[in-house]
């Protein structure tokens, strides 16, 4: 297959991707499949009843990665995709995901994703998710992720996401079942600028006994930007469950976080960590007596944080 | 190279108007200058008066023949200013490697940044990718705070009490440290300290209490003085 620049650009930063991918991919360019690969282990098929895919990967599949990148560059294009993940037993695989949007049009351009992951009994599934806007037309770049995780025994997954640039308007939500002994990590980075807005919402249920959960959230709102941070962790057994979420505001911004635990056994313990706060003056001071500009020194300190 | 004329500041709170600083004339010109004194005594207030952190009420900051009294702390840093921070600052996600390439204000390869670790008897590999957080102990904040001073090699150095924090066994290090330090540069070391053995290093000694310059003059001069518990700094004899 074939990719044009802008298809290069956005692919690489959602991605790292210098090209086409190696191992399993589907790229979907503008609400249509712009090129598929599959492995002995990998099976991807095209959805019949709705938009979007069904992936497969074969009980005690080990050191497989596999790309599904979504980039869209016509404005005006609603994209709604349902991608389900079925990831049998004893697997160690890695899936990156991404959603790029480059709008120059008037029109809102939107991709709704609805990732699932029914991960196997003992597997172990890294999931990186990375979200990317840019394009210089007044129509809004939207994104709008669900995902949807459920942890058979034993399974183990981490999930890092970010939103770093150009999105302008983000409604997330996360929820994940956990069976006996599963563990979930998740990593969340965001920064919002201009007057963008993002909604997130995680719901985590720590099903069986010796499940843990560990979501940490980043974010860094600037300029008149707007971020709101729901975590909910329910603690259903003899279980471990541990949220934290640390955000700088800046300028004008907005940010709301709201934790909520409950515990629904007696065996349930849970943590929940929260501090949101302006950059702390003497970290710009110690940053300035080493040389660097007020402005500097707040970016160093920003870019530290959402590393 | 460093001069201070008729220093005051004073400070307001709820209670009035308290002067910290009342007419400070000092010159640094010698190589290793030691401040000390009785704490409270301004010591650390002036320190940041030079380093631009806070301006004061009246006075002027010469430094080699240039007045950087109205210069901000990034201007004075670009001047040849460094400071060292009595409680270093913690920054999340920013490595001790990042930290020397910001202070060294240029590309600084691994080696050149182990290089200043090792100075600071750091055992590089362990340290150069942790993030200067929490989860650096008190001592070891103190010892790359001091790491990046020698990463940027300025004409003048100013250290704030470099020895609180550390335990005793790195002190014998950061003592060696500082004796190093005063073979190697080429401007002004001017610290803040309370211990003898630092006090040892230096060609001039100013003791401060109470907002002014109690007396100053050689280390043959008044280290015995302080020594013989006039009481400027009783803490000397703890060590």
């Amino acid at each position: 297959m074939a990719l044009d620049k802008i298809q290069l650009e956005l692919l690489r930063e959602i991605a790292d991707l210098h090209g086409v991918p190696e191992g399993a991919y589907n790229i979907r360019s503008d609400g249509q499949l712009a090129g598929r690969a599959t492995t002995a282990n990998i099976d991807i098929v095209t959805k019949t009843d709705k938009p979007g895919i069904d992936i497969y990967i074969k009980d005690g599949t080990v050191n497989e990665s596999m790309h599904i990148p979504v980039i869209i560059e016509q404005s005006g294009l609603k994209d709604l995709v349902y991608n389900d993940f079925h990831i049998g037993e004893n697997c160690d695989v890695t899936i990156i995901a991404g959603c790029g949007i480059n709008n120059c049009g008037s029109q809102d351009s939107q991709h709704d994703g609805i990732h699932s992951f029914y991960v196997g009994k003992n597997s172990r599934l890294k999931y990186v998710e990375k979200h990317y806007a840019d394009g210089d037309g007044s129509g809004e770049r939207i994104m709008n992720p669900t995902t949807v995780i459920e942890l058979a025994e034993g399974a183990y997954m981490e999930m890092d996401t970010t939103q770093i640039k150009g999105v302008d308007s983000t409604k997330r939500i996360t929820t994940a079942k956990l069976a006996e002994r599963a563990t979930l990590i998740v990593r969340e980075k965001l920064m919002t600028h201009g007057r963008q807005v993002s909604d997130s919402e995680f719901t985590i249920d720590l099903d069986g006994d010796d499940s843990s959960a560990n979501v940490i959230s980043r974010g860094v709102a600037r300029d008149s930007s707007r971020q709101v941070l729901v975590l909910r962790i329910n603690g259903n057994a003899r279980c471990y469950g541990h949220s934290e979420c640390d955000n700088i505001v800046m300028d004008s911004s907005y940010v709301q976080a709201i934790p909520e635990i409950t515990a629904n056994s007696v065996e349930a313990s849970l943590v929940h960590e929260a501090a949101i706060g302006k950059i702390a003056g003497e970290q710009i001071t110690k940053l300035m007596t080493l040389g660097l500009t007020e402005a500097e020194a707040e970016e160093q300190i920003v870019a530290g944080f959402l590393k | 190279m460093l001069e201070l004329q008729h220093i005051s500041y004073a400070a307001s709170d709820e209670d009035g108007t308290k002067e910290i600083l009342n007419d400070i004339n000092l010159s640094v010109n010698e190589r290793f200058v030691a401040i000390t004194g009785p704490n409270g005594g301004g010591k650390s207030t002036l320190a940041r008066v030079i380093a631009g952190i806070i301006k004061p009420s009246a006075g002027r900051i010469i430094l080699d023949g240039e007045d950087i009294t109205d210069l901000g702390i990034t201007e004075r840093a670009k001047k040849g200013i460094s400071f060292a921070f009595q409680q270093p600052v913690r920054f999340k996600g920013i490595t001790v490697y990042d930290l020397l390439k910001l202070a060294a204000g240029r590309r600084l390869t691994v080696g050149e940044a182990c290089d200043y670790l090792s100075r600071v008897g750091m055992c590089a590999r362990d340290y150069i990718q942790r993030e200067v957080n929490a989860s650096l102990s008190g001592g070891e904040l103190k010892r790359i705070e001091i790491a990046t001073i020698l990463a940027r090699g300025t004409r003048l150095s100013i250290f704030d009490e470099p020895e609180a924090g550390i335990d005793l066994w790195s002190f014998s290090n950061l003592i060696a440290v500082f004796e190093k330090m005063y073979e190697d540069i080429n401007g002004s070391i001017l610290i803040i300290s309370h211990q003898e053995r630092i006090l040892e290093i230096a060609d001039k000694i100013v003791v401060i209490a109470g907002g002014r310059i109690s007396e100053q003059g050689t280390k043959d001069e008044i280290l015995p003085r302080l020594m013989g518990g006039v009481g400027a700094c009783g803490r000397l004899t703890a060590v």
